[in-house]
C-alpha cells in the first residue's frame, strides 16, 4: 500500500510518525519519551555523572533526538529526530538503528 | 542586569530598585516587553498549593498581589474571584481535603463545597456527567484572576520610575564570562559589561544558559491558551475540572478564557498543535455541555520551562555572576510579584529569601526535589 506524501512541516497539523513498522500514523498513536542522548552512565560513574543523565538536559532549539513510543500500535520504542521548531520529522527509526542527525543539533 | 523584560526581569528590576535601592539595574529584552509568556497566560492568581513550601511561596505572591495596585499605582485589575477546583471520585475528594487542610494549617484560606454548592456558584456545571459526575468542589475565595497586560506595564512604569533602564529590542545572545566570572552580555546592539546577569527569559533559559556552558534541569515545551467571542457574564469564578486538565475563567470583555495541558514534547515553537486543542475543548465541553455554541475567537501557545520537577528555580548558577529565574513550568504568570522579590533578594543580599530557599538549582542534585505531584524526572508529565 502507498501512502501519498504527506506534509510533517507545517503549523498547527498535528505530527505524524512513520513507524517502520505499522507506516504513517498520527502522534496520537504514540507517547512521548523525551530526549535519546542521554546515556545511563557506567555503575562506577561518579555521582554527578549520574545527576546530569537523570536531570540536565540539552534542550536544543533545532534538532532534538528523542523517543517516542508506538503505545497504540507496534508498542515499539523509536528513536525520532525532530526539529524542534518547525517540528519538521528528520527519521523514524529503531534504536538499533544508526541515527543520522541534520548538522545544527548542539 | 536583568535579561528578559517580561513579568520576573521586571519585578525583580523593581524590587531590586525599590527593596534593595540599587537602580543601576538595566532590563534587556527582546521584543517590545509584555509580548513574551507575561501577556501570553491565562491571567490566574491562587496559592492552593500541596508542598508547604511551594504552599508558602505562592501565599507570598498572593499577598502581594493584593496590594499590587498601591505598590504600582496602576490599575492591574485584580480579581479575587475565587479559584474552583472540582473532584469527582472520593480519592480525588481525599486529596483535595488533605491539600486544603495543609493550606488552612497555615493559615490560607480553603472551602470545601458539597454538590449543591457547586451548582449555586456555577450553575452551568453538568453535575451528573454519566461517567465522571462531580462531587464536589474545594475554593480558593482569595485566587483571582490580574490583567496581564497592566502587570507587565505596572512592573516596568514603576521600574522605570526608580531608575532602572528598560532596553527594548535588544536581545542577549550570549552571556560573556572569563576565568569563571561573567562580564557581560553580547547583544544584538553589541557587547555590553556587567558583574551581575540575571537570567529572566523563561522558556528560552536552556538556549542561554547553554551559551555560559550550563546544562539546566529544564525541558522546553508549548502551553495553549484559547479565548471564545465575548458574551455576557456566566461565569464569575475561575474554575478547574478534576477529571481531565481544563481551567476556565470570564474575562471582563467577556471571553471565556481557557486551557489544558501543555502539548507533551519538546518545542520553541510559539503555537499549539491540534490535538490538545481537541482535548482540552472536549474537557470543556463535558464540564460545560453550554459552551457548545460558543465559538473560540483566537488560539495561541507560549514556550515554557518545564523543570525536571515541576517547579521553578530562583537561584545562582556555577558561574560567578550568573543568577537564574526560570523553570516555572505553566504557573510563572501568579509566582511575578513573589518571584521578582526572591530573585532580588538573592542578588542583592546573597541570601536566598526565605520563602525561596528551596527553589535552588542543587537540590536536584541533593535529591531535595519539589514534585507536586510526584510525576518524577519527565518534564512533559508535570
Amino acid at each position: 500500500m502507498s501512502a501519498a506524501p504527506v506534509p510533517t512541516r507545517g503549523r498547527t497539523d498535528m505530527l505524524r510518525l512513520r513507524c517502520p513498522h505499522c507506516g504513517l500514523r498520527d502522534e496520537a498513536e504514540f507517547r512521548y519519551r523525551g530526549d535519546a542522548t542521554q546515556l545511563r552512565p557506567a555503575g562506577s560513574a561518579p555521582r554527578e555523572a549520574f545527576v546530569h543523565y537523570v536531570y540536565a538536559r540539552n534542550n536544543p532549539k533545532g534538532w532534538h533526538v528523542e523517543w517516542w513510543m508506538h503505545v497504540a500500535g507496534c508498542r515499539a520504542v523509536l528513536r525520532v529526530v525532530r526539529h524542534t521548531v518547525t517540528h519538521e520529522i528528520h527519521s523514524v527509526t529503531l534504536p538499533q538503528e544508526p541515527v543520522d542527525v541534520p548538522g545544527d543539533v548542539r | 542586569m536583568i535579561v528578559g523584560g517580561g513579568g520576573q526581569g521586571l519585578s525583580t528590576a523593581h524590587a531590586l530598585a525599590t527593596q534593595h535601592g540599587i537602580s543601576d539595574v538595566a532590563v534587556l529584552e527582546k521584543g517590545p516587553i509584555g509580548l513574551g509568556n507575561v501577556g501570553r497566560n491565562t491571567t490566574i492568581i491562587r496559592s492552593n498549593y500541596f508542598h508547604p513550601d511551594n504552599v508558602r511561596f505562592y501565599e507570598h505572591s498572593l499577598k502581594l498581589w493584593e496590594t499590587l495596585e498601591q505598590t504600582l499605582n496602576f490599575n492591574g485589575m485584580v480579581s479575587q474571584r475565587g479559584t474552583l477546583n472540582l473532584f469527582h471520585t472520593e480519592a480525588q475528594r481525599d486529596l483535595f481535603t488533605r491539600r486544603a487542610n495543609g493550606m488552612r494549617l497555615l493559615g490560607i484560606d480553603a472551602v470545601a463545597l458539597d454538590r449543591k454548592e457547586v451548582k449555586a456558584l456555577v450553575p452551568r456545571v453538568d453535575l451528573d456527567h454519566g461517567r465522571f459526575p462531580v462531587l464536589g468542589g474545594f475554593l480558593q475565595p482569595r485566587g483571582g484572576t490580574v490583567r496581564h497586560d497592566a502587570v507587565a506595564w505596572g512592573y516596568a512604569r514603576a521600574a522605570s520610575r526608580a531608575g532602572v533602564d528598560i532596553v527594548e529590542h535588544c536581545e542577549v545572545r550570549r552571556v560573556v564570562s572569563e576565568r569563571g566570572r561573567v562580564t557581560g552580555v553580547e547583544t544584538t546592539q553589541g557587547f555590553i559589561g556587567a558583574d551581575i546577569v540575571c537570567l529572566a527569559v523563561a522558556g528560552h533559559s536552556s538556549t542561554l544558559a547553554s551559551t555560559a556552558g550550563l546544562r539546566l534541569p529544564i525541558e522546553s515545551h508549548v502551553l495553549q491558551a484559547f479565548v471564545s467571542e465575548a458574551i455576557k457574564p456566566v461565569l464569575d469564578v475561575v474554575l478547574t475540572y478534576g477529571a481531565g486538565h481544563f481551567y476556565i475563567s470570564q474575562s471582563d470583555k467577556g471571553g471565556l478564557v481557557f486551557g489544558g495541558p501543555i502539548d507533551g514534547y519538546n518545542t520553541y515553537g510559539q503555537r499549539g498543535t491540534l490535538p490538545v486543542a481537541e482535548e482540552v475543548v472536549a474537557a470543556g465541553l463535558t464540564l460545560l455541555p453550554s459552551l457548545a455554541k460558543l465559538r473560540i475567537l483566537r488560539q495561541w501557545g507560549g514556550v515554557m520551562d518545564m523543570s525536571m520537577d515541576g517547579s521553578p528555580i530562583i537561584s545562582r548558577t556555577p558561574l560567578e555572576g550568573l543568577y537564574l529565574n526560570g523553570g516555572w513550568c505553566y504557573g510563572g504568570f501568579k509566582a511575578i510579584p513573589a518571584g521578582g522579590v526572591a530573585t532580588a533578594h538573592l542578588i542583592a543580599t546573597g541570601e536566598s529569601h526565605a520563602i525561596a530557599k528551596h527553589l535552588d538549582l542543587d537540590r536536584f542534585a541533593d535529591g531535595r526535589l519539589i514534585d507536586e505531584r510526584g510525576a518524577g524526572p519527565y518534564p512533559w508529565a508535570h
